[in-house]
C-alpha cells in the first residue's frame, strides 16, 4: 500500500448517536496536494476537517497522518497548521506575539523565533504590522496574519476552514491567488474547506464534493466540471442544463434517451445501467450550439427562445427545450450573431460526449 | 456665495433645534434620577465629608474666648482679657449644659480638658470680678499651662483637621505640629490595614471559587447554566441579615458542620468556625461571590471557542492554551469582578459585626461605633472620609488598570 500523507479509512461521525453527519469517508491525500472539501453547509465537510485537526473524534474508522493513526492524538501533538474562518488571532497579543506563540510553546530559542516570525510576516507582506494588535487590522490583513501564523512553525499539513468567507469578492480573489502561490512555494499539503465552488475550482489540485455526509465525487477541477459522476455534482459545480428523460437503450456506453416531449437524443451513459429507467441529462450551457451543422452535431432538438440577456462578452439565452423553460445557452458575442429574437423557434444541438446521462435523483 | 452662507446658518440652526429636542428628551429621562441622586446621595455625602472637619459649634459655645484668642501668639499664657472672656462664656455655657459638649470635643484633643471645663464650670459662679486670671488658675492650675490654651485656641477654629488626623493615628502636639499618637492609642491605621487585608483575602477567595464556576457556566449547556444562575442569584433574593445569621447556625459550636465532624469522630471538640476571621471570610465570600461570577461569566460567554482551538492547533497543551490564551482574554472580567468585590468588601459592616470577633471588625464598624455609642459624629465622619478616599483611590488605580487590559476583542 502506498503511503499517503493523509488517509481517511471508513470514517463515520455522529454527534447525537442517531444521525451520521459523516458516512463512511474514504479519502487519500498525497504530500503537497491541495485538496478542497466542497459542499453545501451541513454536508459534513467541516466535521471532517475538525476530525483531522483533532477537535472532533471519529465515531468509527481510522484517520492516518504520515502513515500513523492519529485518532487518539490530541490536537497539539499533531503539528497541523490551521486557519480558522474567523481568523482566531489572539486579541491580547500583537501580530508578532501571535506568530511567536506556536514557536514559544515549542520552546525554540529566542533568535530563531524572531527570525521565523519576520520571515513568515514578510511572506504575506505584513512585516510592518509586527507590533500592531489584531483589533487594529482590516479583515484582509488579519487573514494574512492568520495564514502566516498557521505556517510559521513549518507544518507539513495546513487545514483551512473557509478562510476567505468573511472577505469581499475582490479581496477574496486576491487572497486565493496568494494562498495558491504560498502553497506552491512551500510545498505543504493543504486541505481546504469551502462552499464556494469558484474558489474550489481556482485553487485545488483535487476537489472532494460533499453532500449528505458522503463524498459524491473526488476529482481534479476540470474533470469535476466536464465529467461529473452524478447529477448532484453536475448541478453543484458550475452552471448546468438538465433535461428529464427515460433510457431507451444503452449500447457501448452511449444511451439513447427519450425526452419528455418524445424527441430522442444520445448521451454518455455515466450512471445509468439498465433500459427503461428515468435519467437526467446534463449539458453545460456553453456546449450548446444554435442552428448547428447537423453533420457535425449528432444531437439536435427544438428550442423556443424565451429571454435574451446581453452580458458583453456573451449573450445568455433562456429557452424552452423539451418542457424545460430554464434551459440556458451561452452564445459567444462573436459579431453577427445577434440574429436571435425572443419568441423565435430554433434548432439547437450538442456533441454526444458533452451530454451526460446521470441518475434521476 | 451669500446664499451659501445663509443656507449654512439655517442648516446649523436646524441641527441645533433638532439636537436641542433630543437633549431635552434625554434630560427628562434622566432628570428624576439626577434629582434623586443629588438629594439622597451627593448632598448627604457632602454633609458627611464636611462633618468631619466642621467645628463651628465650638465658636457658638465659647464666642468671647474665640474672639479674645484670635490674636494670641501662643508663646505664653494669654492676657487678662482672654481669661475674662472664658469666664463670661463659661458662666453662660455651664447652666445651658453646652459646656460639656465643648469639653468632650476638647478632651478628644487633650485628655483632661473635659474635667477641667466641668470643674471650672461648677465653680465659675464664685468668680464675680477681676482678676480673672488668678482666680481661674486658683480653681485649676492647668489654666496656667500654655499647652491647654493652645489646645483651646486650636479647638475654637471653624475648621478642624483633628478628627481626620486621628483617623490616621495622628495628632497635634503642643507646638501645633502633626505627630503620631502614642503607641497605646494608635488603633485606626491597623484597622484600615485590617480592612484592606480582609477585603483582599475575600476578593482572592471569590476569584478562586468564582473563576471555575463562571467557566463552567460559560461552557455548559443552557439548562445547566440556568440552574447555576438561579443558584447564584438566590443569594440576592434573601436578605443579607438572614444569610449572615444562617452562617452562624451552620458554623457555630453546635452547628451543622461541627455536629457532623463530631459525629464522624474526626474531631473531639468543636472547631472555632464562627465569631473569628474564618467566619468572616466564609460569610463575606458567600455574599460577594455573585459580584465576581457575573462579570466573569459575561466576559467568558463572549469568548468564542475557536481561540482555544487555534492555540491547540498551534501546539499548545490544554493547560498552556487555557492560561496563555483563555485567561488573558478574561482579564477584563477578572478586573471588573475583583474591583466590585473588593470595593464592596471595604465597606462591609453587618457581616463582620455578626460573624466576626473583636479583632475582625473593619472601618465601618467603627463608624457605627462612633455614631451609636460615642455620639461622636465628627469622628464617625472622619472614618467615613478615610473609607471613601480609600475606596475612591482603589477604584481610580485599578479601574484604570482594568481599562488598559480591556482592549478590543476580535
Amino acid at each position: 500500500m502506498q503511503q499517503y500523507h493523509v488517509s481517511f479509512r471508513g470514517v463515520q461521525k455522529s454527534y447525537d448517536g442517531i444521525r451520521l453527519v459523516v458516512k463512511d469517508l474514504n479519502l487519500d491525500i498525497e504530500k503537497g496536494e491541495f485538496v478542497t472539501m466542497l459542499g453545501p453547509s451541513g454536508s459534513g465537510k467541516t466535521t471532517c476537517l475538525m476530525m483531522l485537526a483533532g477537535f472532533e473524534t471519529a465515531t468509527h474508522g481510522e484517520i492516518y497522518y504520515n502513515g500513523r493513526p492519529v485518532n487518539d492524538l490530541p490536537p497539539h501533538k499533531r503539528g497541523i497548521g490551521m486557519v480558522f474562518q474567523n481568523y482566531a488571532l489572539f486579541p491580547h497579543m500583537t501580530v508578532g506575539s501571535n506568530l511567536a506563540f506556536p514557536l514559544k510553546v515549542r520552546k525554540q530559542p529566542r533568535h530563531e523565533i524572531d527570525k521565523a516570525v519576520r520571515d513568515a510576516l514578510d511572506m504575506v507582506q505584513m512585516g510592518e504590522f509586527i507590533d500592531r494588535y489584531p483589533g487594529q487590522l482590516s479583515g484582509g490583513q488579519k487573514q494574512r496574519v492568520a495564514l502566516a501564523r498557521a505556517l510559521v512553525f513549518r507544518p507539513e499539513l495546513v487545514l483551512m476552514d473557509e478562510p476567505l468567507g468573511a472577505l469581499d469578492k475582490q479581496l477574496r480573489e486576491q487572497m486565493q491567488y496568494e494562498i495558491k502561490n504560498i502553497h506552491q512555494r512551500l510545498g505543504v499539503t493543504v486541505v481546504y474547506v469551502t462552499h464556494d465552488q469558484s474558489e474550489a475550482l481556482t485553487m485545488s489540485d483535487r476537489i472532494a464534493v460533499f453532500e449528505d455526509g458522503i463524498i459524491q465525487q473526488i476529482a481534479p477541477p476540470d474533470d469535476l466540471y466536464e465529467r461529473p459522476d452524478n447529477s448532484f455534482v453536475a448541478q453543484f459545480i458550475g452552471e448546468n442544463n438538465t433535461l428529464r428523460g427515460t433510457v431507451a437503450t444503452i449500447r457501448e456506453g452511449v444511451a439513447r434517451v427519450r425526452l419528455e416531449d418524445g424527441q430522442m437524443v444520445s448521451a454518455l451513459a455515466v450512471n445509468v445501467d439498465t433500459d427503461g429507467i428515468p435519467t437526467l441529462l446534463s449539458i453545460r450551457p456553453e456546449r450548446v450550439a444554435i442552428n448547428p451543422d447537423e453533420a457535425k452535431m449528432a444531437q439536435t432538438v427544438d428550442g423556443h427562445v424565451e429571454q435574451l440577456i446581453y452580458l458583453g462578452d456573451h449573450i445568455r439565452c433562456r429557452m424552452t427545450v423539451a418542457g424545460n423553460s430554464e434551459f440556458i445557452v451561452k452564445i459567444p458575442n462573436a459579431g453577427g450573431s445577434g440574429m436571435l429574437e425572443v419568441g423565435q423557434d430554433v434548432r439547437i444541438g450538442w456533441l454526444t460526449e458533452d451530454c451526460r446521462a446521470l441518475d434521476a435523483q | 456665495m451669500a446664499q451659501h452662507t445663509t443656507a449654512d446658518t439655517s442648516l446649523r440652526e436646524k441641527l441645533r433645534r433638532a439636537e436641542r429636542r433630543r437633549k431635552i428628551q434625554a434630560g427628562t429621562l434622566i432628570g428624576p434620577l439626577l434629582l434623586l441622586m443629588l438629594i439622597f446621595y451627593f448632598i448627604p455625602i457632602g454633609m458627611m465629608l464636611y462633618r468631619s472637619i466642621d467645628n463651628s459649634r465650638m465658636r457658638e459655645i465659647l464666642p468671647n474666648t474665640a474672639r479674645a484668642l484670635a490674636h494670641w501668639s501662643g508663646e505664653s499664657i494669654p492676657g487678662e482679657e482672654a481669661f475674662a472672656a472664658i469666664v463670661r462664656d463659661m458662666k453662660k455655657a455651664y447652666p445651658a449644659r453646652t459646656l460639656a459638649t465643648a469639653g468632650r470635643r476638647l478632651n478628644f484633643d487633650q485628655v483632661g480638658f473635659y474635667s477641667l471645663l466641668l470643674k471650672s464650670g461648677r465653680k465659675i459662679k464664685k468668680i464675680d470680678g477681676p482678676p480673672y486670671r488668678d482666680k481661674l488658675i486658683k480653681i485649676d492650675k492647668k489654666w496656667g499651662d500654655p499647652a491647654y490654651w493652645t489646645v483651646l485656641k486650636r479647638g475654637l477654629r471653624n475648621i478642624t483637621w483633628m478628627y481626620l488626623l486621628r483617623a490616621l493615628d495622628l495628632r497635634y502636639d503642643t507646638q501645633n505640629r502633626v505627630v503620631g499618637v502614642p503607641e497605646e492609642e494608635a488603633i485606626y491605621v491597623s484597622i484600615i490595614l485590617r480592612t484592606i487585608y480582609i477585603s483582599l483575602s475575600v476578593t482572592i477567595l471569590c476569584l478562586v471559587i468564582g473563576y471555575p464556576l463562571a467557566y463552567f457556566m460559560a461552557t455548559s449547556s443552557a439548562s445547566v447554566r440556568n440552574l447555576l444562575m438561579i443558584g447564584l442569584l438566590l443569594v440576592f433574593w434573601t436578605s443579607l441579615l438572614v444569610r449572615t445569621l444562617s452562617w452562624i447556625l451552620v458554623l457555630q459550636d453546635k452547628g451543622v458542620v461541627n455536629s457532623f465532624l463530631l459525629w464522624t469522630g474526626l474531631i473531639s471538640h468543636p472547631l472555632p468556625l464562627v465569631f473569628n476571621r474564618f467566619g468572616v471570610y466564609v460569610a463575606m465570600t458567600h455574599v460577594l461571590l455573585p459580584f465576581m461570577v457575573l462579570p466573569l461569566y459575561s466576559v467568558m460567554a463572549g469568548i468564542p471557542s475557536y481561540y482555544v482551538r487555534a492555540a491547540r492547533s498551534l501546539g499548545a497543551t490544554p493547560i498552556a492554551a487555557f492560561f496563555k490564551v483563555y485567561t488573558p482574554m478574561t482579564l477584563p472580567g477578572i478586573g471588573a469582578g475583583c474591583l466590585m468585590v473588593f470595593i464592596q468588601a471595604l465597606g462591609y459592616y453587618i457581616t463582620p459585626a455578626l460573624v466576626g470577633g473583636p479583632k475582625d471588625q473593619m472601618v465601618s464598624y467603627f463608624v457605627a461605633f462612633f455614631v451609636n455609642e460615642r455620639v461622636n459624629w465628627s469622628m464617625a465622619s472622619a472614618l467615613g472620609v478615610v473609607l471613601l478616599v480609600m475606596t475612591g483611590s482603589f477604584y481610580l488605580i485599578f479601574g484604570k488598570r482594568v481599562n488598559i487590559t480591556n482592549m478590543k476583542l476580535g
